[in-house]
């Protein structure tokens, strides 16, 4: 793998898992908004993507591979890139480094530990066994998810977290929209600025998207 | 007007450098900043002292030489200029100005505000170049060259080489340099032939070097004296992926 050897390949690495991510936080966000058609809705979205349990866990598996490679490469291109600026100016202005940009290695560790979390509490389903969707199935013998979701957010800790977890993770897109598709080579001056605002702007949507669920949830508009 | 400046004083590779304080008097708005530390200077000489050490060479914006970072911004706050064209009118009476050398692992100090660049002479030798026969000149013309392609090689030909994208960049990276270098040779059909290799040995000479990684904060553009825009990174970009496609470096 002589790639990842070259700057610029460990770069596409990063791009290539990120964006990869990307695409999995956008499908996530669309089968969430099932919540909104109520217990009928994401029950059966649920029930749905568990019968076909090969495709399930080739898509895990995918998933995991691209987590590791990017918070592989995450960490190593981020220890170099302290290693080659050692000593800090006693000023510095910023003129176009973010602070999104600037704090990426951070936001990343926020998202990783709160996927820990998410994965505890929503797919293993260990943090509150007492409303566990597994051992809880509804009338029509659905995991009951609707019921396990809500009851999880309706607890302001646990919306809490949720909103905070959103907002590194919108930071975290902020910069890595422009900054794959740069690293990708699919930029020119004329695309750069459009594609930073936009890349922005789907930052703060996805953000805001998957924050609606536990406000939702906590305003007690879902219930 | 009269300033305060805080420089960075360091008498030698190896020793402990730190911010000194210094008042820089009468200094009319003509003055350009390194005339102004020609003043400082003729009068710390004046009193005994050490004058602070800058490099300097051509004080018309187009050597590359004088690595300094002031108030937090290579090259200073007005956009394309070097500090040799940064005059003194854009600053006000009892400002106080901070003066670094450019900081990169890669740059270590010599002395003062001077830098040790030839990382970047030796990214340079590693693939910045092209192959010729030689023998007679050839015919100006034999080789046709669009004038939109010259004009996009002629932009990323303005590099100077200064090294204040590696000094404004938050990862130490040379990319941006790398990155003009690539662009510009890959964009003529003399550079074309050796391009997939350029971008590969380059790159890697850059890392073994000691330069960060890019991270597309931008903050190089910014900092150009010289304009360079990331775009040519994008480039580069596409010519490594390009040259893997290809068989990487040993095309």
């Amino acid at each position: 793998m002589d790639i990842v050897k070259n700057s610029v390949g460990r770069k596409l690495v990063m791009a290539v898992s990120g964006f990869g991510m990307i695409a999995f936080v956008v499908a996530h966000l669309l089968g969430n908004t099932t919540l909104y058609s109520g217990p009928d809705g994401i029950n059966a979205y649920a029930l749905a993507l568990h019968s076909c349990s090969a495709l399930l866990w080739s898509f895990r598996l995918l998933l995991a591979v691209l987590f590791a490679l990017h918070v592989f490469f995450g960490i190593r291109l981020t220890l170099e890139n302290r290693a080659a600026k050692p000593q800090a100016y006693a000023r510095t202005d910023y003129r176009a480094a973010t602070f999104a940009g600037r704090n990426m290695i951070w936001t990343g560790v926020l998202i990783g530990v709160f996927l820990l979390y998410h994965l505890l509490q929503f797919t293993l389903q260990v943090t509150d066994p007492e409303i566990s969707a597994l051992r809880h199935p509804d009338a029509l013998g659905r995991p009951d998810v609707f019921t396990m979701v809500v009851l999880s957010f309706r607890k302001a800790a646990v919306a809490a977290v949720y909103v905070c977890a959103m907002a590194a993770l919108g930071l975290h897109l902020a910069h890595s929209i422009q900054s794959s598709l740069q690293t990708a080579g699919l930029n020119g001056e004329k695309t750069l600025p459009v594609i930073t605002k936009g890349g922005i702007i789907a930052a703060i949507l996805i953000a805001l998207g998957f924050v609606t669920f536990p406000l939702a949830v906590y305003a007690g508009l879902l219930r | 007007m009269n300033l305060t400046l805080y420089v960075w004083r360091q008498s030698g590779p190896a020793a402990a450098g730190r911010l000194e304080e210094y008042r820089a008097k009468d200094i009319t708005a003509d003055m350009s900043f390194l005339e102004m530390l020609d003043v400082v200077n003729e009068e710390l000489v004046r009193s005994g002292r050490e004058p602070i050490a800058f490099d300097h060479d051509c004080r018309e914006g187009i050597c590359g030489m004088c690595s300094q970072v002031i108030n937090g911004v290579p090259h200073g706050s007005q956009e394309k200029t070097t500090v040799c064209q940064l005059h003194m009118r854009h600053f006000h009476d009892g400002d106080t100005i901070y003066i670094e050398p450019w900081r990169a692992k890669a740059f270590p100090v010599i002395k003062d505000l001077i830098v040790d660049r030839s990382s970047l002479d030796r990214i340079m030798q590693s693939g910045g170049y092209v192959s010729v026969h030689t023998g007679g000149v050839p015919d100006g013309n034999a080789v046709l060259i669009p004038k939109a392609d010259a004009d996009t090689a002629m932009d990323a030909a303005e590099c100077i080489g200064c090294g204040a994208c590696v000094a404004a960049c938050p990862n130490g990276s040379a990319m941006l340099f790398v990155a003009a270098k690539v662009a510009h040779l890959a964009t003529l059909p003399q550079g074309r032939v050796e391009a997939a290799r350029r971008v590969c040995v380059m790159t890697e000479e850059m890392l073994k070097e000691g330069f960060g990684n890019c991270s597309n904060h931008y903050e190089c553009q910014a900092a150009c004296p010289k304009g360079i825009k990331v775009k040519f990174i994008a480039r580069l970009n596409r010519e490594f992926i390009r040259a893997q496609l290809k068989g990487g470096k040993d095309t």
